[in-house]
């Protein structure tokens, strides 16, 4: 099961008896291994106060001050959130960053999807495909290969290249504001093999007797996709989509790099997080930069609660 | 993928039947699988024709890279190679070195770590084990930007900023918990009465996990140690963060380096560096591919 599925299930509660009258004895046998668990947890509890519980705190403290790490912080109320809502630049990547997440994520889960329907049936040159496809999601996430896609998509790139070859003469992909997100949204899709490699999991559990007692009934290829596949697909397909959408929106490194930095040209690829970085680490704006954290946290908690309202009317649990 | 393969008994008794197999749709279906192959061959030389290239282009003279496109080599060069591993302060064997410890680092902590974290949850009954689980599995899905500023804080008091110590010490306090989460998963497969007989005959916890759960686990720590490796290797944003002087950067941090504005020229070095960084992440997909696929399937994340 997924993380999701965990979380889930544990957010339905199990019912569990209510502790006897005697107190300690009852414990002792609901939890024999009291002392041990705390000790094989202690680093992680250890961590999750020091690098997680206690920075949410720090972070929200901070928020609510003028801070620049020389001096200590001043408290100013709300005045960060204040200037967020005049400040032009903030919404400009927050519209960046959005877009990005609404056409990349879909587009490449549909995308790992169809290949992935494509490879199933044990067909052969299986893991030749698998690999090919699975290498990019690996190698996607270094400076290298966005370094790569600069070239890719420049002036005297291969996509020009490619283009001129049919007689189009391509405009420079990077350097223009009205493409430059596109070429992060395709490195985005690019790296669609890990997705689909869940996908091709997924699609493996799928009882093949389904699909025999479809067929016998005469349901065409297409009704057996949307009434057998996609149905006991749905939950893999949901987590994916609530997983991808949640680091979608912390993507760093391809913005930085394929921008030189800059998030240009003309803000057109300043992501979120690129903004935050450079208010934060850059201008030395900390508390600014941490108020702008619990924004990106508020819009990814919106976009979740959003996508688990919404897999109401097409996720299907079997349970 | 058992399911798939035809029973040879119902192969052999409907093969005499008096009906021929209609040669329409075996010829149709032939054509299909052709056609099929053929659209995938081509998305998979897409997809993999930037990469080719980048290595072709790193081997061809400076001058001539952005001239051909083709993944067409004539007379391969080694120069680029030479001319990137010197083009920063430092060498490129020091920024080697550096995203070799780290990753060596990363990789001991979160082995050690997350299977202490993950047997707690998987096995032991303890109070609040639900809560503590529930509060792991919100953490994998917890934005780095929100601790990143307080953390920063933490670290520049500590006196850390520009060591390795940021990027490593919180490895080994589970911190990466997605891997808690895979490493809980493969031990709730791992038969319980392999515990309750090392029990009964005397073991404590620590000798349960030492000597049968871990063993067993080696899977689980293969698929952790490959993508700990691969994202260790390619973080960028840490580094970027923590690491200032030149001497303690990773390969990640010199490649970018190369777009400043006064190396932009060395195209070549930096498409010769690109290709020798992202040498061990191959390697570690050719090896450990079988753990990959497993870890991604099994748990569901990247």
């Amino acid at each position: 099961m997924s993380s999701i599925g965990e979380l889930r299930t544990l957010a339905r509660g199990r019912r569990r008896p209510a502790p006897g009258p005697d107190g300690t004895a009852a414990r002792k046998i609901r939890y024999p291994d009291a002392k041990a668990g705390y000790a094989f947890l202690t680093p992680w509890l250890i961590g999750l106060v020091t690098f997680t519980v206690g920075p949410i705190l720090a972070s929200a403290y901070l928020s609510l001050t003028d801070y620049n790490l020389l001096q200590p912080a001043q408290f100013i109320g709300l005045e960060n959130y204040a200037d967020m809502l005049g400040d032009r630049r903030l919404w400009a990547s927050l519209r960046v960053t959005v877009v990005y997440v609404v056409v990349s994520v879909p587009l490449q889960l549909a995308l790992a999807l169809a290949i992935a329907l494509l490879l199933d049936r044990g067909m052969r040159g299986l893991a030749f495909y698998r690999s090919v496809f699975y290498l990019p999601s690996l190698l996607g996430g270094s400076v290298a290969v966005a370094i790569l896609w600069r070239q890719v998509f420049g002036t005297d790139g291969l996509v020009n290249w490619v283009l001129a070859l049919v007689g189009i003469d391509g405009p420079g992909w990077i350097s223009n504001p009205s493409t430059a997100l596109s070429t992060i949204i395709v490195l985005h899709i690019w790296t669609f093999g890990s997705p689909m490699v869940i996908f091709l999991a997924g699609l493996r559990q799928i009882p093949a007797v389904y699909h025999e007692a479809a067929q016998v009934d005469g349901a065409s290829p297409g009704r057996r996709f949307v009434s057998i596949t996609l149905p006991l697909l749905s939950p893999i397909i949901f987590f994916n989509l609530v997983l991808q959408v949640i680091f979608a929106f912390q993507t760093f490194t391809q913005a930085f790099i394929v921008s030189g930095g800059t998030g240009g040209p003309s803000d057109s690829t300043l992501f979120f997080t690129l903004y935050l970085y450079r208010e934060g680490f850059g201008n030395l704006n900390m508390g600014y930069a941490s108020a702008m954290a619990w924004f990106l946290l508020t819009i990814i908690c919106a976009f979740t609660a959003f996508n688990f309202w919404l897999s109401r009317f097409w996720v299907f649990y079997d349970d | 993928m058992t399911t798939e393969t035809t029973d040879p008994a119902l192969v052999s008794r409907s093969a005499p039947a008096r009906v021929p197999a209609p040669r329409p749709p075996v010829l149709r279906r032939q054509v299909r699988s052709v056609l099929k192959h053929a659209g995938l061959l081509v998305l998979s030389l897409l997809m993999v024709y930037p990469l080719i290239w980048l290595v072709v282009a790193s081997l061809r003279p400076d001058d001539e890279i952005f001239r051909d496109l083709s993944i067409l080599l004539t007379d391969p060069t080694a120069e680029n190679y030479a001319s990137g591993w010197d083009a920063h302060r430092y060498s490129f064997t020091r920024y080697f070195l550096n995203s070799a410890v780290l990753s060596v680092g990363a990789i001991l902590g979160n082995l050690i770590s997350c299977s202490l974290a993950a047997y707690a949850f998987a096995r032991l009954r303890f109070p609040l084990r639900t809560l503590w689980f529930a509060v792991m599995l919100a953490t994998i899905m917890l934005p780095v930007h929100v601790v990143i500023v307080p953390q920063y804080v933490i670290f520049a008091q500590l006196g850390w900023i520009n060591t390795f110590l940021p990027l490593v010490v919180p490895k080994f306090l589970a911190t990466d918990a997605f891997f808690v989460f895979l490493m809980v998963q493969f031990i709730r497969g791992i038969p319980r009465e392999l515990d309750d007989a090392a029990r009964l005959d005397g073991a404590g916890h620590l000798r349960i996990f030492g000597q049968i759960i871990l063993p067993l686990m080696v899977p689980a720590l293969a698929t952790t140690t490959i993508f700990t490796f691969i994202w260790t290797w390619s973080d960028f944003f840490g580094p970027l963060i923590y690491l200032t002087s030149q001497e303690n950067w990773t390969v990640s941090l010199a490649l970018r380096a190369f777009l400043d504005a006064t190396s932009e020229s060395n195209f070549g070095g930096m498409f010769a560096m690109s290709v020798l960084s992202l040498v061990p992440l191959f390697l570690a997909f050719l090896l450990g591919q079988r753990y990959l696929v497993k870890g991604i399937a099994t748990t569901g994340i990247k």
